[in-house]
């Protein structure tokens, strides 16, 4: 891994004020993938989970510090699974599909808006390029590390350069559409979609013959390379859809090419909630404090995580932040609860279901043995207003403790917090 | 039937339905938040009849009459008052046909009205009613030097005029980056301040010549800044960086008018100056984002003015985009989670919102004579997981269904 050399004496000197081992006592536990232990046990060992059980249960090895957390509850680190945090750039207005594009390449990871997700409990983002064009580029799955000095340092891939190392952001409905070279209408918006898969089908064949005919293979290209990696599975499609025919043509243009998108927004979910469930998809939803502001929005719902839920679709929240905080992240989760949708799946929303949407279940999402060891320590119950988050810890490293007087200012606000630096605010109209 | 008698019927069975609407009802709620200055009733009971309410007390000294239609709630509080929206000017589509909150051809003008613009069947103020809210101080959009004038609505009526509490409630001013980038000019903040100097200057020549006796060309928005100077309406100056807070507290120095100072973003920064002035302040959303005027914004700036013994309301503000309207209760709910108590939080959208709009003898608290504008919710109201259940206004239920 190329952050390595740059970075060892940072992480020496951040691991010699931590224990290697620690055992947090005492605090409710909520693993995700089981259910609720009241007096629960957690042990990290470097940047892991070694251990998850009530009291009594699990053995603490001798060589823990023991951290006393009565009180609180402990959740594993929220996953957001659409926001613009560290403004992220997709393609620009020379064409409506950019395959090749990556965020990766604009994410500024010292964005001082980043504190707000560590202030809000997130340690996982799938940061996203904007929804103006139909295909806008590459997104990036970075974990919230402690030690960084480059974007490579919050990557969850190994190397940037040839790695997958996020989905492929889409976008149907009016936010793409324009005059050339973009699309004028939704039947246009398909078309040029389908064209673009077509070609990468052929550009797979050419490829295929010039391999068993020993010819040398065609000139690389890297739009369509990307495309190919949606085809083979290897790419997560993040369609960004609002109104329930475009929610379909979403699903239309997957059935057509063979991939699963993940339905992003998904205003109208409600409408159409048996045939995504009968697409076999999962559905990535905002909570907005009221409907409208824009017309693909008006027909918004609270309750589309209680229906998608009821239907046996998963769902995962996302603040798609600079639209909604995320500070906040939690309250979505509240909302989904106050409009239906069962404590299990509004929690699992908010940390397990959107770990699986970004096929990172196996690192992250639960409080397992194993696991990464990525949590949040809260004053109380995850759905309550009430509660605040207390710490966030990254692979075992503190990253947001409010009683540091400073980071509380991450989760308050105040003079000089925040610059605003950040270009998602700027972009606020092409994000939704 | 003869013509006079169908009327006359006709007459009559609106009569009946009009009774039946305004049925004498009876909320009994386990915590009755009256916001009178006390702790909340548990197990309280009020009865409304003819649209106000009619008493207010515990179950053990309130008797319930037969005939009364009864609601149970866990928690009621008064109809909730969003200080300062736009909703009825700016609607739910977001397109030129709804969006009537701002008009940019020129960077001063007092004359507009709010009551000409607002839409009574606007969904979105449906949407604020169905969650509580009842009553609003609507109006123009920050963005120009004087937007215009603001009303207070009650969010009933499928008319303006069914709607008004107060036709003309304030004149609505900006001293904000958004009016450079809406106007040519005023391009920088001190040529804003001085075009609203000369502009009060102007109105009050236009009224020492009105006092004499020479014949004076009328001018509708010199007659409203002069109201503003005489004292008759409140100027709503909306400020949020600490520059432009004091800016609004000189001018008011200057010319002596009553002076609201609308968002205050900043205002932790001038506490001492904003109280030393004697000015209210209407919050902006605690949610709002941290972002151009409101970068420095905090969660925490309402329990700092409580702390302060500044009055205080808090607002749902202004949105370009989504959400397209605040709630003022989601708004206040953050507020109670960083520092305030529940009560100062649910003052800050009833009873102080009220007194700083000057609408507290008719709404703002359950008090006997007062509106009958009551929410019932299955819980803690701030709650992300509560439900408004029921909302009545003057006596009427206009909601009944848990969201």
């Amino acid at each position: 891994m190329t952050r390595f050399p740059l970075t060892l004496g940072l992480i020496a000197l951040a691991a010699s004020a931590q224990a290697d081992t620690l055992a947090f006592v005492g605090a409710k536990l909520l693993p995700i993938s089981s259910e609720p232990i009241e007096e629960g046990v957690l042990v990290i060992e470097d940047k892991t989970i070694a251990a998850v059980g009530p009291e009594g249960e699990v053995a603490i090895p001798d060589a823990a510090k023991v951290v006393d957390v009565s009180g609180r509850v402990i959740m594993p680190g929220l996953v957001d699974t659409h926001s613009h945090l560290g403004g992220p750039s997709g393609g620009d207005r020379s064409a409506a599909l950019h395959p090749a594009v990556r965020a990766l390449d604009s994410v500024n990871i010292r964005a001082d808006a980043f504190r707000k997700a560590l202030a809000g409990g997130i340690t996982t983002i799938n940061v996203m390029p904007g929804s103006g064009l139909l295909m806008s580029g590459q997104t990036v799955y970075l974990k919230l590390r402690a030690e960084a000095d480059t974007i490579a340092d919050w990557l969850y891939c190994e190397d940037p350069i040839n790695d997958v190392c996020g989905g492929m952001k889409m976008a149907n409905g009016t936010n793409p559409q324009g005059d050339k070279p973009m699309p004028g209408t939704r039947a246009k918006s398909a078309q040029m979609v389908r064209a673009l898969f077509t070609e990468a089908l052929a550009y797979r064949e050419k490829k295929q013959r010039a391999q068993e005919e020993g010819e040398p293979p065609p000139p690389v290209d890297l739009g369509l390379e990307a495309v190919l990696q949606i085809l083979d599975g290897e790419r997560t499609v993040h369609f960004h859809t609002h109104r329930h025919d475009d929610v379909m043509t979403a699903l239309r243009l997957g059935e057509e090419f063979g991939f699963k998108p993940v339905l992003h927004h998904v205003s109208e979910a409600w409408k159409v909630a048996d045939e995504i469930a009968a697409a076999g998809v999962p559905a990535s939803i905002i909570v907005l404090d009221s409907p409208g502001g824009k017309l693909e929005a008006v027909d918004v719902r609270w309750t589309n995580g209680a229906v998608l839920e009821e239907a046996g679709v998963p769902v995962a929240f996302h603040t798609d932040d600079g639209i909604t905080d995320s500070r906040l992240f939690l309250r979505s989760a509240g909302f989904g609860v106050r409009a239906g949708m069962s404590r299990e799946a509004a929690l699992a929303a908010v940390t397990l279901t959107g770990a699986k949407i970004l096929d990172l279940q196996d690192e992250i999402g639960s409080l397992d043995a194993g696991k990464d060891a990525d949590f949040v320590i809260l004053s109380g119950d995850p759905l309550s207003v009430y509660t605040h988050v207390e710490e966030t810890w990254v692979e075992g490293t503190k990253v947001f403790d409010r009683d540091n007087p400073k980071q509380k200012l991450w989760a308050t606000g105040g003079y000089g917090v925040f610059r605003g630096d950040d270009p998602a605010a700027h972009h606020v109209g092409g994000i939704q | 039937m003869s013509l006079a008698s169908r009327i006359f019927l006709a007459l009559f069975l609106l009569l009946l339905v009009e009774a039946a609407a305004h049925a004498q009802i009876a909320v009994r709620g386990e915590t009755v938040y009256t916001m009178t200055g006390g702790e909340p009733i548990s197990d309280g009971v009020v009865l409304i009849a003819d649209g106000k309410i009619e008493a207010v007390g515990a179950a053990s000294q309130v008797e319930i009459p037969e005939d009364y239609r009864v609601f149970e709630a866990q928690v009621v509080t008064p109809g909730l008052i969003d200080a300062h929206n736009v909703v009825g000017l700016a609607g739910i589509y977001n397109t030129p046909h709804d969006q009537d909150q701002l008009d940019k051809t020129a960077p001063i003008q007092p004359a507009l009205r709010a009551l000409d613009a607002y839409n009574a069947r606007e969904e979105l103020v449906e949407w604020l009613r169905d969650l509580g809210i009842t009553t609003v101080h609507t109006g123009p959009a920050p963005g120009a030097l004087v937007s215009g004038q603001t009303m207070i609505v009650k969010t009933v009526g499928d008319t303006v005029a069914e709607a008004t509490v107060v036709p003309v409630a304030m004149v609505a001013f900006s001293l904000s980056s958004a009016v450079e980038r809406n106007f040519e000019s005023p391009g920088t903040t001190s040529k804003g301040v001085a075009m609203l100097r000369q502009a009060f200057l102007d109105a009050r020549a236009y009224g020492e010549k009105k006092a004499s006796d020479k014949p004076v060309k009328p001018d509708l928005g010199k007659e409203v800044l002069l109201k503003v100077l005489e004292g008759e309406l409140p100027a709503l100056i909306t400020a949020q960086t600490a520059v432009d807070i004091t800016a609004a507290l000189r001018l008011a120095e200057e010319f002596g008018f009553e002076l609201i100072l609308d968002g205050a973003a900043d205002a932790y920064l001038v506490l001492d100056e904003i109280k030393a002035a004697g000015v209210p302040v209407i919050l902006h959303p605690t949610m709002a984002r941290p972002y151009g005027d409101m970068v420095n914004v905090a969660f925490n700036t309402a329990a700092k003015l409580a702390e302060a013994g500044i009055p205080f309301a808090i607002q749902g503000g202004y949105e370009s985009y989504v959400p397209k309207t605040r709630v003022v209760l989601f708004e206040a709910a953050i507020a109670a989670a960083n520092g305030l108590t529940k009560q100062q939080a649910l003052a800050a959208i009833t009873i102080n919102a009220a007194r700083i709009l000057g609408i507290e003898e008719q709404v703002g608290s359950l008090e006997t004579g007062k509106d009958a504008d009551l929410v019932l919710f299955d819980g803690d109201p701030f709650e992300y997981a509560s439900h408004v259940c029921t909302v009545i206004v003057e006596g009427e239920v206009v909601s009944n269904e848990c969201r």
